[in-house]
């Protein structure tokens, strides 16, 4: 959004590239000038710190595919190889798995940050699509990550969560086939797990790369969600803002080092150090703790609707919980962007995301009572914020006063 | 800078408040907890490590007891004399390994000892072997069950674990497991071949491996008791599961020396870049 450009090379090499691939003027554009509102909390380190992730993952990724076999009779054995006998396979190994967890942890927090600080609205709505999508390729790619070590768990989530699909009408049994390679899961599913797995990816980062093109066209919002007014109001991207992505990323390595180091299996189930077993069904299935919230909705749905089994509408909701999040930035009317100045806003944003812990929690309980209640009711709210409340309190609320413009939000706070 | 400790403020805010809703009630079950006696273990938490007297005691009651039933396929010969294990020395290990029989079709007489190179051999020729051998149920496999097991733990116990660091909930399982074996209560009939374990809360196919007096300790420091074995082996179990324990964790702490360190100074330069934005 620069317009012109500062990129004014000398060198006669440098020349005779930028008339040819103007890649240089790119990068110094995008990576060094790229103009950022000053103001910027912590929360906005979280998009870099996901890309470091996604770098991450491949990388540990790629090294594991280089031990492991996508066989079900060795695939087991052959991690229980890296672990034991490729050198610094448990670190690299701990790293991919811990990995994945730290990824949704930084997934949660950059969309919990977009939803509070209203980033999904005009103009950025595109940006925020090309965000969900990210996250449904993520989900995709951890489940069936997961698979990969045929344990227990593995294989049993594996069956489980294939066996949704079979509830959707017509379609839903030759779809499950097609997914498992088979009537069951099997060694066909393991592969064609191993060979999307290693794939999608790759299609992840393809789309990180729009979703950052889509950022760079309207540019950055803010903790006050005022746009940007001049020149003023933006620090250039380097090295202001690397400086301190750099920072979040080292700090966030805190933790994430931690578990990889001192408690690599606590984000994990025993059960999946038990080698797969068709014939043995663990007495408690439960999913990796970040797919809980979306399992606790599709479990809440135990009961018919008219001609829809409770089954499929388990399916529904739990594809619905998702779906519903592309049509946050038309859901939202509210021309505040800012949850700081949104009175009646905030209240219910924070019930939501203590309602997304309940949901977690209540992923990993067995279908009992109490539980199967409170499943409804925090279900019940989770859709209730997006479909009843946002719209209404967009239209009832009275917005605070908005600062003129984001120098003058930052004088306003003194001593900073 | 006023920024980054609210940001913090903000981080302990919601990890307080995820904790304290998401983890209200006990996790994963409603079926009937029975606590577990938490051991001491030499390996636990950042600074643990293996005893590795405490493994060679171990690998004894494994070998004398637990041997005749469970496999340990993960486990080579070898891998008893490596750094951070039970490091016995390799003439011992090969002596070990001599005193075992491979099963090799392609040689003239069908077998030949064992050297360090070989996995530890699996007690039963078949898996039907091992069933008619004990009731129908199968003996699991030793090289991973120290994983593969774990307790549950009330709230808050288990949400303070993240913190701790606990990963001892299988050696904490089986030495719970070990030291139970009690008399059914009254009303309870144990099947043929069953045994009553009061920590598992039912009957399994195992009937207690252990008794006072049964394995000989070298000199008299630690007494010969089930408890002491069962501790003893657990250990060993958890090795064996988990044989790079020592180097990750001695690892583990230099990386986070050096995150610490290089997060510091990195705080100093972004505050240093910034000193001249009112932000
Ligand atoms: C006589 C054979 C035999 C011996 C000796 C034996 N076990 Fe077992 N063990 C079994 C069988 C059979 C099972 C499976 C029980 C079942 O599933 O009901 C078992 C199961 C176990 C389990 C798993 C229990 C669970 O949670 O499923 C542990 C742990 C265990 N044994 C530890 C030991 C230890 C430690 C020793 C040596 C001190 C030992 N066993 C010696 C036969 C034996
Ligand atoms: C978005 C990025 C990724 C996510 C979220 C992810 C997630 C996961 C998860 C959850 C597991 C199971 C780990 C375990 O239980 O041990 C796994 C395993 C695995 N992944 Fe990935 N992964 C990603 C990228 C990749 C890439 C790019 C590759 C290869 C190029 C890869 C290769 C593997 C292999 C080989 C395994 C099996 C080994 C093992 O279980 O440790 N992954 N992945």
């Amino acid at each position: 959004m620069s317009g012109h450009s500062s990129y004014n090379p000398t060198n006669p090499v440098a020349k005779w590239l930028d008339s040819r691939l103007p890649i240089m003027r790119f990068s110094k554009e995008h990576l060094m000038d790229f103009p950022t509102p000053k103001n910027l909390n912590y929360w906005w380190t979280f998009g870099a710190i996901l890309a470091f992730m996604l770098v991450v993952q491949i990388a540990t990724g790629i090294v594991l595919a280089m031990s492991y076999t996508p066989d079900a009779a060795l695939a087991f054995d052959s991690v229980e190889n890296i672990r034991r006998n490729v050198n610094y396979g448990r670190i690299i190994q701990a790293t991919h798995a811990v990995g994945a967890s730290m990824f949704f942890v930084a997934v949660y927090v950059h969309i919990g940050r977009g939803l509070y600080y209203g980033s999904y609205k005009e103009p950025r709505e595109v940006l925020w699509i090309l965000g969900v999508l990210i996250f449904v390729l993520m989900m995709a790619t951890a489940f069936m990550g997961y698979v990969l070590p045929w344990g227990q768990m593995s294989f049993w989530a594996a069956t489980v969560i294939t066996n949704i699909f079979s509830a959707i009408p017509i379609i839903g049994d030759p779809l499950l086939q097609l997914l498992r390679g088979g009537f069951a899961v099997d060694n066909p599913t393991l592969k064609r797990f191993f060979s999307l797995h290693y794939l999608l990816p790759f299609v992840i980062a393809a789309v990180v790369a729009l979703h950052i093109w889509a950022l760079h066209v309207p540019g950055n919002n803010n903790p006050v969600g005022v746009e940007v007014k001049s020149s003023h109001d933006t620090v250039p991207f380097h090295p202001y803002i690397t400086m301190k992505d750099l920072l979040a990323i080292v700090l966030f390595l805190i933790p994430f080092a931690w578990f990889v180091f001192f408690a690599p299996d606590i984000l994990g189930h025993p059960d999946n150090y038990k080698p797969a077993n068709p014939l043995i069904t663990p007495a408690h299935i439960v999913p990796e703790w970040y797919f809980l919230p979306f399992y606790a909705i599709l479990r809440a749905i135990d009961f018919d609707m008219w001609f829809i089994s409770a089954k499929l509408g388990g399916v529904i909701f739990f594809g619905g919980s998702i779906l519903v999040l592309f049509f946050v930035p038309w859901l939202d009317g509210s021309k505040t962007r800012s949850g700081t100045f949104r009175p009646l806003f905030k209240p219910f944003y924070w019930l939501f995301i203590f309602n997304f812990f309940l949901l977690t929690y209540l992923g990993a309980q067995l279908a009992v009572e109490p539980y199967s209640t409170l499943s409804k009711i925090s279900t019940a709210y989770y859709f209730g914020y997006f479909l009843i409340i946002l719209p209404i309190v967009s239209r009832i609320e009275t917005p605070n006063p908005l600062p003129a413009s984001i120098s003058e939000s930052v004088l306003g706070k003194g001593g900073s | 800078m006023n920024r980054m400790s609210r940001f913090f403020k903000s981080v302990l805010l919601a990890v307080g408040f995820g904790i304290s809703s998401a983890m209200l009630v006990v996790p994963a079950s409603s079926v009937v907890i029975i606590d577990a006696e938490l051991q001491d273990w030499s390996f636990a938490g950042i600074f643990g490590r293996y005893d590795k007297n405490q493994l060679q005691r171990g690998f004894q009651v494994f070998q004398q007891s637990c041997a005749a039933c469970h496999g340990a396929k993960q486990i080579s010969f070898r891998n008893l004399s490596e750094e951070g294990g039970p490091s016995f020395s390799e003439s011992q290990v090969k002596a070990l390994a001599a005193e075992y029989i491979i099963i090799d079709a392609e040689l003239e007489d069908g077998e030949r000892a064992a050297t360090p190179a070989d996995r530890w051999p699996e007690p039963f020729p078949t898996l039907r072997d091992a069933r008619a051998a004990n009731s129908g149920a199968f003996p699991p496999d030793f090289s991973l069950l120290a994983k593969a097991r774990g307790i549950t733990q009330r709230f808050p116990a288990w949400a303070l674990n993240y913190f701790t660091a606990y990963q001892e909930g299988g050696t904490d399982y089986i030495y719970n497991l070990l030291v139970n074996f009690t008399d059914a209560p009254e009303d309870y009939d144990v099947p043929a071949g069953q045994y009553w374990n009061a920590y598992y809360g039912s009957t399994l196919a195992m009937a207690s491996p252990l008794f006072d007096g049964m394995i000989d300790y070298e000199g008299d420091e630690f007494p010969e008791t089930t408890e002491q074995y069962a501790l003893d082996v657990a250990a060993f179990m958890m090795w064996m599961a988990e044989p790079g324990l020592n180097s990750r964790k001695q690892m583990g702490f230099q990386v986070l020396i050096f995150l610490f360190v290089l997060a510091g100074m990195m705080v100093m330069v972004k505050r240093k870049i910034w000193s001249d934005v009112k932000h």
